[in-house]
């Protein structure tokens, strides 16, 4: 209310410096190893992380150390817009420009299927996996972030990616729950460990890649190549996922924080 | 075309004299303008002559960039009437003498300084055989680096099996040079040598051995050329000249070098001058390695192309010997300052013939044969020439 | 008699490291076109247009009738060897280390006398085979071989400085995701390469062949991104001082001309790897190499540049590729100037459209990967510098060497998709 003095923010920078609340770093290190998606070949393809360092206290600048840095927007932890697919093309504040900042500091639900991604590779979030999930936690609040934790970060090399002659074999969001996510919760956004919100099979999907379409298509955002979700509460805790303001950008690689309160964790 | 058909025109009344030789030294940090200065000194000093008194000009020298003969001029104060620069390497005593001679006996001068010099820096000799000319660096150069060794250890060995010439008998003749450099002041070479110590010695490129390879170094030879009444004037000791040739790139299809232009002229050389060999008192050749020096005896005609090793086993070759050659040591002993190695068997013959030699002096010398060869531009010498000499009368 | 070349021991490291020196290196314009023909593995003289005298060394003028029309054309490679010495010093420092040294005199069957270097096989009066080969100044020299093979006869130490043996040396192939790479890494192995390393990119992507490479007798598979500095430096740092070969067998290669591709994305992937690529390679490599010219039996001595023929004249049906690999030919262009003196030899092999997946609808003749890789192992061995390899670089090479003007104008003439 406007003349009352507000406190939660002096409260929570007390419970930072405390460590009652934490903030935890769910972002890779953007280097050239981390591999990218790969499209067919005859498509245009992400680029990977390319640092050139353009002094290091030497002849070409005695005092300093910077690097001119290249990638795609999707390289790396990254953040999707809605104009990244067709289905979000013609849609307000579509690009990362022009999503309104409250976008990037709301709550978070995290849906843990870590165990079944464990035992199949191309594991599907369904509706009946998130209302049994609701269950527990309670029903998902429209405007948060929903989190598919699959401890897929832990993976590394050729078996993050897991290509085989058939595609990329990894974890996703069925188009059932996808259509439920956003017809039924409202969801702010989806975001998952692996290099994309779809499943590495999605290309056979009905629609194809049902993640992008679907959330892009209403105007979700997306949020990819995460980790240390196994630190987070299934609720509670505060997502910040600023992207870089990219004048009529698609995405952005960015840094993905999380406020947690300890006692919740 | 006519090959020397009309008869070439002799000599009389141009002489040579006034010998010079600037003391040699191993390594010098000055530059060949010095060395050649100081002999031009020596001539002026020697015969009584000034700087207005020469008015003709013949230089051969290698290390004399960025200059040539025409910026001695200016450098020596001399105003010329004639001038020539040299390239001829080891024949540039001959040449020069060829070519003052024509001048003073047109009158186109008076009186020639004839001059060749060079200095010896520490790197000189690399730096000369990497510009020597443009076959040696396309095709001579890139197989080994041997220099001349290389080339002249082929020319040696193709000698040796083709005319039956043996180690011993290069090895008499360097010994008998060095010899004669013992009774030669100016020879940087002083200690003797023997025929034991050639045989056994360090090889350079199989054949050649140390001995039969001359020391690069720093020096200057000189001499005059003027009519034979200007010498009387002057009381200056002088020799006449009997006959010369000279020719360039002799028998080029020859697959290894086994002869020189001598063998083509040497009638003519002979003819001219109305003298046998056996009336010869010396002979002086050019000698970078001894089978040059061989070359030269078959090709004048002192011996028969592959009789060369029973004419010098059966002569003795020293100043007092039965057959005098390279009477004050040669290159192999006095040691080759560039392209003064061309004049130096020349200004000896000078010296002897005017009565200057010393302790080396050939008795009653009279008649004395100079040779020079040089330039090996790629696998063979390209210059020869000869000339004959007589001590004038005084 | 030459004794086998014997696998070199380990260096030691307490050791100074012997640099390299050059053989005299200078050459009129003249003879640089025997240099030129000797990088090509071919003896050629000039032979006068007028009286059909065969000339040497090169000059300006027929010796034997003054015509000024000299043609360089290859010669039989016969001769008979008339004199011969065995060097013990020198003024040049790379021969003075590298004494004894033979050299003789050389009647060739096409008439000139010539000095060259002999094989310690080769006896006096003997008929012998000659080739002209660069030497480690980069400029062409005669040597005579003896006339019928003999045993190790390329293990001869004065032939040896003429070759690039892959034998008992370590060799980097940067890329072995391919069907190129992979032919090259077998036949470097049969050729007696002691150590292959293969680069890899993006370990993460399966690739056909990996298993069988893997086993391949010393092979050692390393992480290699060459559109990556990070991963190029970090390489060198790790096996650039045992490098002794690199072939560089990365390159992307696509489809299409310059208004043809939308967005200049693709035609910066082409240069990434194949210019760029290159650049990064001979920046971190190539110090390294050039200092160990002359470091023992197993020195540094070869970098095999891989282009497509068009790198000489753009063919527009892949135009941008084309492009970039001009690009990649210039700058080996500048990495031969910069390697000279120091005992490397840059093997630029040129072909036509390889048998690959992206040269696929071009019709034949095209050149098999396997071919390649042959044909490499056999420049190295031969010690050729500039290999034109298959009917299609053939032709377009003479017409090049013709006049590169009426090419380009023929390549602009060419139907899509079909070679001249």
């Amino acid at each position: 209310m406007k003349g009352e003095k507000c406190n939660t923010l002096a409260a929570l920078a007390t419970a930072m410096s405390s460590g009652e609340v934490e903030t935890v770093d769910l972002t890779h290190t953007l280097d050239s190893d981390f591999p990218v998606i790969v499209l067919p070949p005859e498509f245009g393809q992400c680029a990977p992380f390319r640092a050139e360092v353009v002094s290091r206290y030497d002849e070409r600048g005695p005092g300093w150390y910077w690097q001119n840095i290249s990638m795609c927007e999707h390289t790396g932890t990254h953040f999707d817009a809605p104009i990244h697919w067709i289905s979000g093309k013609d849609l307000p504040n579509a690009s990362v420009d022009a999503i309104p900042a409250t976008a990037f500091v709301r709550p978070v639900c995290v849906i843990d299927c870590s165990k079944e991604c464990a035992e199949n590779e191309d594991f599907l979030l369904t509706p009946e996996f998130i209302q049994a999930w609701e269950k527990q936690h309670g029903q998902i609040p429209a405007g948060n972030w929903v989190l598919l934790r699959s401890d897929w970060s832990l993976r590394s090399g050729a078996a993050y990616l897991n290509m085989r002659e058939d595609g990329a074999h990894s974890p996703g969001p069925s188009a059932d729950a996808v259509k439920f996510l956003v017809e039924e919760r409202d969801i702010l956004g989806f975001g998952t460990e692996t290099v994309g919100t779809d499943a590495g099979q999605a290309a056979h999907f009905s629609p194809p890649y049902p993640a992008h379409h679907l959330f892009h298509g209403a105007g979700k955002y997306g949020l990819q190549c995460l980790r240390n979700l196994d630190q987070l509460p299934p609720t509670g805790a505060i997502l910040v996922c600023p992207p870089l303001k990219i004048r009529n950008g698609s995405g952005s690689p960015l840094r993905v924080l999380a406020l947690v309160e300890r006692s919740a964790a | 075309m006519g090959q020397g058909k009309s008869k070439r025109a002799g000599y009389e009344g141009v002489v040579v004299a006034a010998p010079v030789s600037v003391p040699y030294e191993r390594f010098s940090p000055e530059p060949a303008h010095w060395w050649l200065a100081k002999a031009l000194a020596g001539l002026g000093k020697r015969a009584g002559l000034s700087v207005d008194d020469i008015d003709g000009l013949c230089v051969s020298s290698f290390t004399l960039f960025p200059d040539t003969a025409v910026g001695l001029t200016q450098h020596f104060g001399l105003t010329l009437r004639w001038l020539d620069h040299v390239p001829t390497g080891g024949a540039s005593g001959v040449v020069t003498l060829r070519r003052a001679a024509r001048a003073v006996q047109a009158g186109d001068a008076n009186i020639v300084a004839c001059i060749a010099g060079d200095t010896n820096h520490v790197d000189s000799f690399r730096a000369m055989l990497t510009t020597f000319s443009r076959f040696s660096q396309d095709a001579s150069y890139p197989y080994g680096s041997g220099g001349p060794n290389g080339s002249f250890s082929l020319i040696t060995s193709h000698h040796m099996k083709t005319c039956g010439t043996r180690r011993e008998d290069f090895g008499k003749i360097c010994v008998a040079q060095r010899a004669n450099a013992l009774n030669y002041p100016g020879a940087l070479m002083q200690s003797p040598l023997t025929l034991e110590q050639y045989m056994e010695a360090r090889l350079i490129a199989d054949p050649i051995v140390l001995f039969d390879c001359v020391m690069p170094c720093a020096g200057a030879e000189a001499y005059l050329v003027m009519r034979e009444n200007d010498a009387q004037a002057q009381n200056l000791p002088y020799a006449n000249i009997l006959s010369t040739i000279e020719r360039h790139n002799a028998f080029p299809d020859d697959p290894v070098q086994i002869r020189g232009g001598w063998a083509l002229d040497r009638d003519e050389f002979w003819g001219m001058a109305g003298v046998q060999p056996e009336q010869v008192d010396m002979l002086q050749t050019y000698d970078d390695y001894p089978v040059i020096s061989v070359m030269q005896m078959e090709d004048l005609g002192f011996c028969e192309k592959g009789a060369a090793s029973e004419f010098i086993q059966a002569n003795t070759l020293t100043y007092d010997g039965t057959f005098p050659h390279n009477t004050s040591g040669g290159q192999l002993s006095v040691g080759q300052a560039g392209a003064a190695g061309g004049f130096l068997g020349l200004v000896e013959a000078i010296r002897q013939l005017t009565g200057e030699a010393g302790d080396n002096a050939v008795k009653d010398a009279r008649i004395a044969a100079v040779s020079g060869f040089g330039m090996i531009n790629f696998d063979r010498g390209l210059c020869t020439g000869a000339v004959l000499l007589e001590s004038g009368q005084q | 008699m030459t004794d086998p070349l014997q696998r070199p021991p380990k260096k030691d490291p307490q050791k100074r490291t012997v640099l390299p020196t050059p053989p005299p290196g200078a050459r009129s314009r003249k003879a640089i076109a025997f240099s030129t023909a000797a990088a090509e593995g071919r003896l050629a003289l000039q032979n006068c247009a007028e009286c059909n005298h065969v000339i040497y060394p090169a000059r300006e003028v027929c010796p034997k009738c003054w015509s000024m029309d000299l043609q360089w054309k290859d010669i039989p490679d016969g001769g008979e060897l008339i004199a011969e010495t065995t060097l013990l010093t020198s003024v040049n420092t790379y021969f003075r280390e590298r004494m004894p040294w033979r050299i003789g005199t050389v009647r060739l069957d096409a008439g000139p006398m010539v000095l060259a270097h002999i094989h310690g096989d080769v006896g006096e009066y003997e008929r012998v085979r000659m080739i002209a080969r660069t030497d480690k100044s980069g400029q062409g020299v005669l040597m005579a071989l003896p006339e019928k093979e003999t045993a190790n006869m390329a293990d001869d130490k004065q032939l040896r400085t003429l070759t690039c043996d892959p034998k008992h040396r370590r060799v980097l192939v940067t890329d072995g995701r391919t069907q190129l790479g992979q032919c090259t890494v077998n036949a470097l192995a049969k050729a007696g390469a002691s150590k292959i390393f293969v680069g890899i990119a993006r370990e993460w992507r399966p690739y056909d062949g990996s298993a069988e490479l893997a086993a391949v007798s010393g092979v050692e598979l390393m992480p290699l991104d060459i559109t990556d500095t990070i991963s190029v430096n970090e390489l060198a740092a790790e096996i650039g001082g045992k490098t002794d070969i690199l072939i560089n067998t990365a390159e992307h290669v696509r489809p299409g001309s310059a208004m043809q591709r939308h967005g200049i994305l693709t035609a910066r992937d082409e240069m990434e790897t194949n210019y760029f690529g290159l650049m990064r390679l001979i920046q971190a490599f190539g110090p390294g190499m050039r200092g160990r010219g002359a470091d023992g039996d197993n020195s540094a001595c070869a970098w095999v540049n891989l282009l497509s023929v068009y790198a000489l004249s753009n063919w527009s049906v892949f135009g941008t590729t084309t492009a970039s690999q001009a690009a990649a030919y210039s700058l080996s262009q500048c990495l031969r100037g910069e390697f000279a003196g120091s005992g490397i030899k840059v093997v630029n092999v040129l072909f036509g459209p390889l048998e690959d997946s992206w040269r696929q609808p071009l019709p034949p003749p095209k050149v098999t990967p396997k071919r390649l890789a042959d044909a490499i192992v056999h420049a190295l061995r031969q010690g050729i510098e500039n290999v034109t390899l298959g009917p299609v670089a053939e032709d377009i090479v003479r017409r090049f060497r013709d006049d590169p003007f009426v090419l380009e104008r023929e390549l602009m003439q060419a139907p899509e998709g079909q070679a001249v």
